[in-house]
């Protein structure tokens, strides 16, 4: 006992590293260096390869398989169809529509057809190419128009779905409406009428590490899964049934992960590999290439977007009207949640009285899309923003000024009728991104004469030399929702353990968080240092072993994980205190009466008085606590009015982009793209500003370069490599200055807000915006290509 | 799949011989990425890496003669006073990783259109030297490209050597990509002045089947220049003479729609380049013209 010690001074006490810092990321330099181990590293003895064969049509009947070919092939120990399979044939994630094996019918260029499991993967590519598939191919349906026309072929007969009863047509996944005021009063006392269609093409979440796990077959009948993915519970209950399973006897592991952006909520490789697992008695390992991945997971719902605004003469929005359509593909995947964050956020950071809103998404033989950061956000983004630049115009005036005065605040009402209840500084966004200093114009000329053309559009390509190069300025603001919506049970379970190891004490922390490069590693365990005291805090490794921590998406990890982690630090901290009491309680007085804490490995009073060591307290009996965390709830929207309190949370961000147009050639180099983004709390400045940066990049690739090309007429995939998919380069990504505001919202942890969503949305149409300031042209689709800047 | 490490030259033709099929790899920045992509399955791989000659560089002749698989990284760091138009182009190739890979002898033999080398090769004027165990070949560039990835080797020859013209005036390399860095060339444009002979050659990248030479083009702005009398008085080339230069070379082309751009695109983007780059060597004459005279 030390409780004669003094206080020792507060600066000493505090523990470092604690929320608010911007401590490093434990696993940045060995992935910087090639050491960090990703899930196509994993490896095991006696370990099989599996191949998936997939289908090279887009929609064809599967006349016959024979797999005798492959099964003859030396080193093949397995080949699995849809006969093979032992329990659900279907998964899903909202809706069980997903052969997990084609079932007669393939929907989609690149559906998985049959399985090989060989000892080489050389062995196991030959031997599916020796399974011989007779197809008979059927037609197409590729967009609205075909997908909803009289005798068009109905891609999924007979659904069940909750949404089905609410469609128009059986190749409508999900249509949301929401109507609030009346739009034909408005639309009477409107000075100004702007009407726009736009379009934004498929984008790929191109994470770096393909697809990838590792499947154990285990004595007691069951499996572990060593596994790449981004919510381990949300997999588990979709992998279990299609084993055939329990739950508890398919045993999960997060092995490294390469990036996810919403790429790995849906099962890739995941149950095939269980199966061939269980099918051979052997470990077996996948990994898809990069060709592959471009089949291998859910991309960008592509949209169509048709919105009309009336606006009085001073420049106030009276009303709004859109229609936007997403093809979600063959599969459902998360269209609906994308349907619902479309409508609900289509009129985007403003104050608009009337709207009629109508999103919907269509089941199409193009590839499945799913979710993408900023899902279905992003697409009304582009076109919203589009929009107020028109109507700035149309009203000749600052395209700033016009959204400062149709911006959002705290207390305006969503068109879902939901109040916003915490800080939305729209319009000081705004007014800080236009307030940073412009970059120096014609950066590339040098004083010896030849210029750098690394700073001119083209590049090192050599394109320009100044030559028809004009520089153009954009502005954009959006609104994203945080967290799971509509009623979901959104949670996150946290399991906190403390113990002393000699003198020191080391906080454990248990989720089932998926570290897909978001930074929770480093958060949790600020917010474990910052709650218990500890300098020491382990990660547990994350698995199914512990509940469910949620997905990693929707920017909801610090929120709600975060949220479990803190409330688990709190109980145990608790426990701690109710263990001291009892054991200490006698000796001073101040266990009773003053409010406690734990800083710097000691119980404290408020006071600062040094009441005991946390060690001395622990003893030999560690301290546990585990919680289920839930936000407040939410409902859903109404199926016909889409009113409802729908959203937990929303981000805003805000952009300005400067961009320099070759018009010429039609070549773009963005110059700057600066950002302005309300986190509510940086809990790590360092890690909220790499989402902001790394948001915005992925804004500018969709601006000016990143789409999956589907062929309109085959539905087939055309680049499905990093050769013609292209992303931006260090050359293209510009100085991205960052200025972060910090306005706490008090229904959240900390007030934080979550980070890394919103600066996906702004980015693209602030580029947009820039360019069409350069050029004078509509540019009503992204990715914006040099034969739309140069009209060939 | 056999791969076959011959120590030097004389294995490597024994062994081409020996085996027509086998695909020759030097640094492997195509042929592997077609491996793994199963665009093709050699039954053989020729490792040209220990062939050490294929790696070296002569410049002691009129011509530069360059082993078939010399990185693009020594060109751009020893060979940019002799091949500027090459050096431009080596710097566009890939990433800094490709590029010390990547050699001019990997593009000649891949014969692809895009080719970053080629338009640079018919600009300057080269040979490439091919060899096989009955004899050497020297074949002039333009007739090097027979078509679509499809090139004028015999199966039993490799490529040894390329055997390019040393600058005798400015030359100019620029390729059109829809990203800053690290792009496939959705088109590109390759010209060099020969002020010795008082002719200009041109090459262009990815706008028909084969790289060609925009041959109107150059012999338009040859007899234009030598009409005006500018190769002596080092004036300014008029606009309507390099717009038309632009029009020829667009001209030129018999590209395709393809997933990386349009025709029309492509054809729009010759012309542009065209112009500018005329532009830049015509003013780099102009200016080493200007200096020469003050010298004398």
């Amino acid at each position: 006992m030390r409780d004669t010690t003094p206080a020792v001074p507060a600066q000493a006490r505090r523990t470092t590293g604690g929320i608010g810092e911007s401590t490093l990321r434990p696993d940045g330099i060995p992935k910087v260096t090639g050491e960090f181990a990703y899930a196509s590293d994993l490896w095991h003895e006696d370990m099989l390869w599996g191949f998936t064969l997939r289908s090279p049509h887009a929609h064809a009947r599967i006349r016959s398989v024979d797999v005798s070919g492959a099964l003859a092939t030396p080193g093949v120990h397995a080949v699995m169809t849809h006969d093979d399979l032992p329990a659900a044939t279907r998964y899903g994630l909202e809706i069980q529509d997903t052969p997990v094996l084609a079932d007669g019918v393939v929907r989609h260029h690149g559906e998985p057809v049959a399985l090989v499991a060989a000892d080489h993967p050389e062995t196991a590519r030959r031997a599916a190419a020796r399974i011989v598939v007779d197809y008979e191919q059927l037609p197409v349906v590729t967009d609205e128009k075909t997908a909803t026309a009289p005798g068009a072929p109905v891609l999924h007969p007979g659904r069940t779905d909750d949404h089905a009863p609410h469609v128009a047509h059986p190749n409508i996944v999900h249509r949301q409406p929401v109507v609030r005021g009346d739009v034909a009063a408005a639309k009477a006392r409107a000075d100004v009428v702007v009407t726009g269609e736009y379009e934004m093409g498929m984008q790929d979440q191109a994470f770096l590490g393909p697809e990838s796990g590792l499947a154990v077959p285990a004595e007691d009948g069951g499996v572990d899964l060593f596994i790449a993915t981004q919510w381990l519970h949300a997999d588990l209950r979709q992998i279990a049934p299609v084993l055939g399973l329990p739950e508890d006897k398919v045993r999960m592991t997060l092995s490294g992960v390469g990036g996810a952006f919403g790429g790995r909520e849906d099962l890739s490789m995941q149950a095939h590999a269980c199966l061939l697992a269980l099918r051979t008695g052997r470990p077996v390992k996948i990994v898809y290439n990069r060709f592959e991945s471009f089949f291998g997971h859910v991309h960008r719902h592509p949209a169509k977007l048709a919105y009309e605004h009336g606006a009085t003469r001073d420049g106030r929005l009276l009303y709004m009207t859109c229609r936007i359509v997403l093809d979600g593909g063959a599969y459902a995947s998360s269209s609906p949640a994308v349907v619902g964050n479309a409508a609900s956020l289509s009129a985007g950071p403003y104050e608009i009285p009337s709207v009629d809103i109508e999103a919907l998404a269509l089941y199409t033989n193009n590839p499945p899309c799913g979710a993408m950061r900023g899902f279905g956000a992003v697409q009304a983004c582009f076109a919203y923003e589009a929009q107020m630049d028109r109507l700035a115009a149309a009203l000749e005036m600052d395209p700033v000024e016009f959204r400062r005065r149709n911006a959002m605040s705290q207390g305006s009402v969503m068109p879902t009728g939901q109040v916003v209840d915490a800080p939305a500084p729209v319009a000081e966004l705004l007014r800080r991104v236009k307030a940073m200093p412009l970059p120096p114009e014609r950066q590339w000329e040098s004083a010896g004469g030849a210029p750098d053309v690394r700073a001119l559009p083209g590049g090192l390509s050599n394109t320009t030399h100044g030559e028809g190069v004009v520089r153009g300025i954009g502005y954009a603001v959006g609104i994203k929702n945080v967290g799971f919506s509509e009623g979901f049970d959104d949670y996150s379970t946290a399991r906190v353990r403390l113990e002393a190891a000699g003198s020191e004490v080391v906080a454990t922390v248990h989720t089932a968080m998926a570290e897909v490069g978001q930074g929770g590693v480093t958060v949790h365990t600020q917010i474990a240092r910052t709650e218990l005291g500890v300098a020491r805090v382990v990660l547990h490794p994350a698995d199914t072993r512990v509940g469910s921590a949620g997905s990693t998406s929707a920017s909801r990890q610090t929120y709600v994980t975060g949220g479990a982690v803190r409330r688990a630090c709190e109980k145990a901290r608790e426990e701690v205190f109710e263990r001291g009491r009892a054991r200490f309680g006698t000796y001073h007085p101040a266990w009773a009466t003053a409010e406690l804490l734990l800083e710097g490995g000691k119980v404290v009073t408020d006071g600062g008085e040094v009441l005991a060591d946390l060690a001395d307290v622990l003893g030999d009996e560690a301290v546990e606590a585990e919680v289920e965390w839930r936000h407040r709830p939410t409902e859903p929207f109404d199926p016909h009015t889409g009113q409802g309190f729908g959203h937990v949370q929303y981000s805003f961000a805000a952009h300005r982009a400067v961009v320099e147009v070759d018009t010429e050639l039609g070549l773009v180099k963005v110059v700057e793209l600066a950002c302005a983004q309300d986190v509510g709390k940086a809990l790590n400045p360092l890690s909220v500003a790499g989402q902001i940066q790394g948001g915005t990049t992925q804004g500018l690739g969709l601006a000016v370069m990143e789409e999956i090309v589907v062929d309109p007429v085959t539905a087939k995939v055309r680049n499905p490599s990093f050769t013609d998919y292209l992303i931006p380069t260090i050359l293209d990504t510009p100085a991205i200055p960052v200025d972060i505001l910090e306005l706490a919202d008090t229904h959240a942890p900390y007030g934080l807000r979550g980070v890394g969503e919103a600066p996906t949305l702004s980015s693209t149409p602030a580029v947009v915006a820039a360019v069409r300031q350069a050029t004078g042209l509509a540019l009503t689709r992204v990715p914006v290509r040099p034969e739309h800047l140069t009209g060939t | 799949m056999d791969f076959l490490r011959p120590a030097d030259w004389e294995e490597a033709l024994a062994a081409k011989a020996a085996h027509p099929s086998a695909v020759p790899i030097a640094g492997g920045t195509d042929v592997m990425v077609e491996i793994n992509f199963d665009h093709r399955r050699p039954e053989y791989l020729l490792d040209l890496n220990r062939v050490g000659e294929l790696h070296e560089w002569q410049t002691d002749g009129p011509d530069v003669r360059l082993g078939a698989a010399v990185p693009y990284t020594r060109i751009l760091d020893h060979l940019r006073p002799e091949l500027p138009g090459l050096a431009l182009a080596a710097h566009t190739v890939g990433s800094p990783q490709i590029r010390n890979r990547g050699s001019v002898g990997g593009n000649l033999g891949a014969a692809s259109p895009a080719g970053d080398s080629h338009p640079a090769l018919l600009a300057a004027g080269a040979d490439v030297e091919v060899q096989s165990v009955r004899g050497t070949r020297l074949i002039p560039v333009e007739e090097f490209y027979t078509g679509v990835k499809r090139n004028a080797l015999a199966p039993d020859e490799l490529i040894r050597a390329v055997r390019i013209r040393r600058a005798t005036g400015p030359q100019q390399f620029s390729k059109v990509g829809t990203r800053n860095a690290m792009v496939i060339a959705v088109c590109a444009f390759g010209i060099a002045l020969h002020p010795e002979n008082r002719t200009v050659r041109t090459g262009i990248g990815s706008a028909a089947p084969t790289p060609v030479r925009a041959r109107v083009a150059e012999e338009f702005l040859a007899a234009a220049l030598e009409e005006g009398g500018l190769w002596e008085s080092g004036a300014a080339v008029p606009p309507s003479v390099a717009a038309h230069f632009a029009e020829l070379a667009a001209g030129a082309c018999n590209p395709i729609d393809d997933v990386r751009g349009s025709a029309a695109y492509r054809r729009r983007a010759v012309a542009v380049m065209a112009r500018r780059t005329l532009g830049w060597v015509w003013d780099a004459y102009r200016h080493d013209q200007g200096r020469g005279a003050r010298c004398a």
